[in-house]
């Protein structure tokens, strides 16, 4: 039935919404029982979601997910460490900009600080602040695939760099502004959803393979979790500093 | 002949008054899409750039595919400008409208003028918090292949379909608790960095085989549509809640949804250890 890959997409992106969907449906009907203002927007704009999700992967997979993985492999068979953590760091750095997720997030974010006063009511300052978030998060995450990728080939465990990104946490949260703690505990999530995830899974796995020593089965997760602690530290800081 | 035309002309300029808002709408609603579209090709440049700059320099290949390559780039961008465009039409406003639903006083069967109703009251708030994070993470795709290598690793011990309920009580739990928080107005960190030490405390006991795996089913989880949609969720409980204020208490719950499934599979991987172990000591 589906031997088209895009229709076969385009089932699979409405399945990843539908247990969203299920859930909504059932309280609307079973538990609140109200009209609901709008339906057309929302029928319209789930149809938007779900093409654009079919898109989004559909292109994933003909070029940044081969092109990425390929490159993983052949940087670590090349075996220059300087050229595999310069990688590492762009790659993380590059997924995390294009991130939808944290596009919109990032945007909602600055509504709500402006809405708070807490910067200026412009659409420059928005625009400035959700920048300004979005490029903290990617540096972290940059610096967070580095740093994962040198603890595989060093062959630390796991629990070292992400128990000391807890310490920093905990210390840090004190003194940061109590306004950027949420979203700053959130970043990290939000930052690890759709790009990050497959190229980052992937670079793990490829480096385990090819580094003698290291199974990939075990040494070759733990770069997610890094990636998600990470940008948490960041935005504090970028919340101290502005 | 003429009365014709001037009838005609009439009618002309009778239609081209009603199409004109259409028409409008739609130059507008194409300039908008044009906008989206160029601020995308800003956002996706650096990833395009550090690949292909990558390729070229360092290992110094031609792509093996351009065409094919350009092709799923121009893909990315679309998909990227219909999914935020459709974002903004049913996922942010869907979050907020069941916040704001289910925080009416009329739906919590209470006094509109009364102020400070007890958590008790918000129950739905929290079944819903939970629904919502048991079912995304148990349909998550990217899970049941996380799920599948961790039976592979644990030879057995560590059933992928355990894995995936674990890890999806552990983020219907993290939303339920996330929920409350923002309800009662606690403190975000008193939760997280008190799941840290749960996370640490347990990280010295689980087997070690698994930890990495353990900690990244935390970052698995939070996928492209459950991000925006408990976002929205947190920001308009925040603001329908009496007495908090979204910007202080609005976000967080993503934070939870990342790290309960970690103390979930790392607690389910010690409890499958235990068994295992119990079952092979009890034999002869």
């Amino acid at each position: 039935m589906f031997k088209n890959p895009f229709i076969k997409q385009l089932f699979a992106s409405f399945l990843d919404l539908a247990p969203i969907l299920a859930v909504v449906l059932v309280f609307q009907v079973l538990v609140i029982r109200q009209s609901i203002p709008d339906v057309g927007n929302l029928i319209a704009g789930t149809f938007f979601v779900v093409l654009g999700l079919t898109l989004f992967v559909h292109g994933l997979e003909q070029s940044l997910f081969p092109i990425g993985e390929s490159m993983a492999y052949a940087l670590a068979r090349k075996g220059s460490l300087f050229w595999l953590l310069t990688f590492a760091f762009c790659l993380g750095f590059g997924a995390a900009v294009a991130e939808p997720a944290l596009i919109a997030v990032a945007e909602k974010a600055a509504n709500i600080a402006s809405n708070g006063k807490l910067i200026e009511q412009t659409d420059a300052a928005k625009a400035g602040y959700a920048l300004g978030l979005r490029i903290t998060v990617a540096l972290s995450i940059g610096l967070a695939i580095l740093v994962g990728v040198l603890r595989i080939i060093r062959g630390w465990p796991v629990y070292y760099p992400v128990f000391f990104g807890y310490v920093c946490i905990a210390i840090m949260t004190p003194f940061a502004p109590v306004e950027i703690i949420g979203i700053a505990y959130d970043s990290g999530g939000i930052a690890t959803s759709s790009i990050t995830v497959p190229l980052v899974t992937a670079l793990g796995v490829g480096l385990a393979t090819s580094i003698k020593g290291r199974n990939p089965m075990t040494d070759g997760f733990g770069l997610v979790v890094l990636a998600s602690v990470m940008p948490t530290i960041f935005v504090m800081a970028y919340g101290m500093a502005i | 002949m003429i009365d014709w035309i001037m009838q005609f002309s009439l009618k002309l300029l009778e239609t081209c008054r009603d199409i004109f808002p259409v028409v409008v709408i739609m130059i507008e609603w194409l300039m908008h899409f044009a906008l989206k579209l160029l601020e995308t090709c800003r956002d996706i440049l650096p990833i395009a750039a550090i690949i292909i700059g990558f390729q070229l320099l360092v290992i110094r290949k031609p792509l093996a595919h351009p065409r094919k390559t350009i092709i799923g780039f121009f893909y990315v961008l679309l998909g990227i400008v219909f999914f935020l465009e459709g974002l903004d039409l049913a996922l942010f406003p869907l979050g907020s409208l069941m916040a704001s639903q289910l925080t009416t006083p009329v739906f919590l069967g209470i006094n509109p003028g009364e102020q400070n109703a007890s958590w008790q009251a918000y129950y739905w708030v929290y079944i819903f918090a939970a629904s919502i994070g048991f079912a995304t993470a148990l349909a998550e795709p990217s899970l049941l292949a996380v799920a599948l290598k961790a039976e592979q690793i644990s030879g057995g011990t560590i059933r992928a379909w355990g894995l995936r309920i674990s890890v999806a009580i552990g983020v219907g739990f993290g939303l339920a608790l996330g929920t409350f928080r923002i309800v009662t107005g606690s403190e975000l960190y008193l939760y997280i960095i008190g799941g840290y030490l749960i996370v640490m405390i347990q990280t010295r006991f689980a087997p070690k085989l698994i930890i990495g795996l353990a900690y990244d089913s935390g970052g698995v989880t939070t996928s492209m549509v459950t991000v925006p949609l408990v976002t929205a969720l947190g920001l308009g409980l925040a603001s329908t809640v009496p007495g908090r204020n979204p910007l202080l208490d609005g976000f967080g719950l993503i934070a939870f949804a990342s790290l309960f499934p970690v103390i979930a599979v790392l607690g389910y991987a010690q409890i499958a250890q235990w068994l295992s172990k119990g079952g092979l000591s009890s034999k002869p």
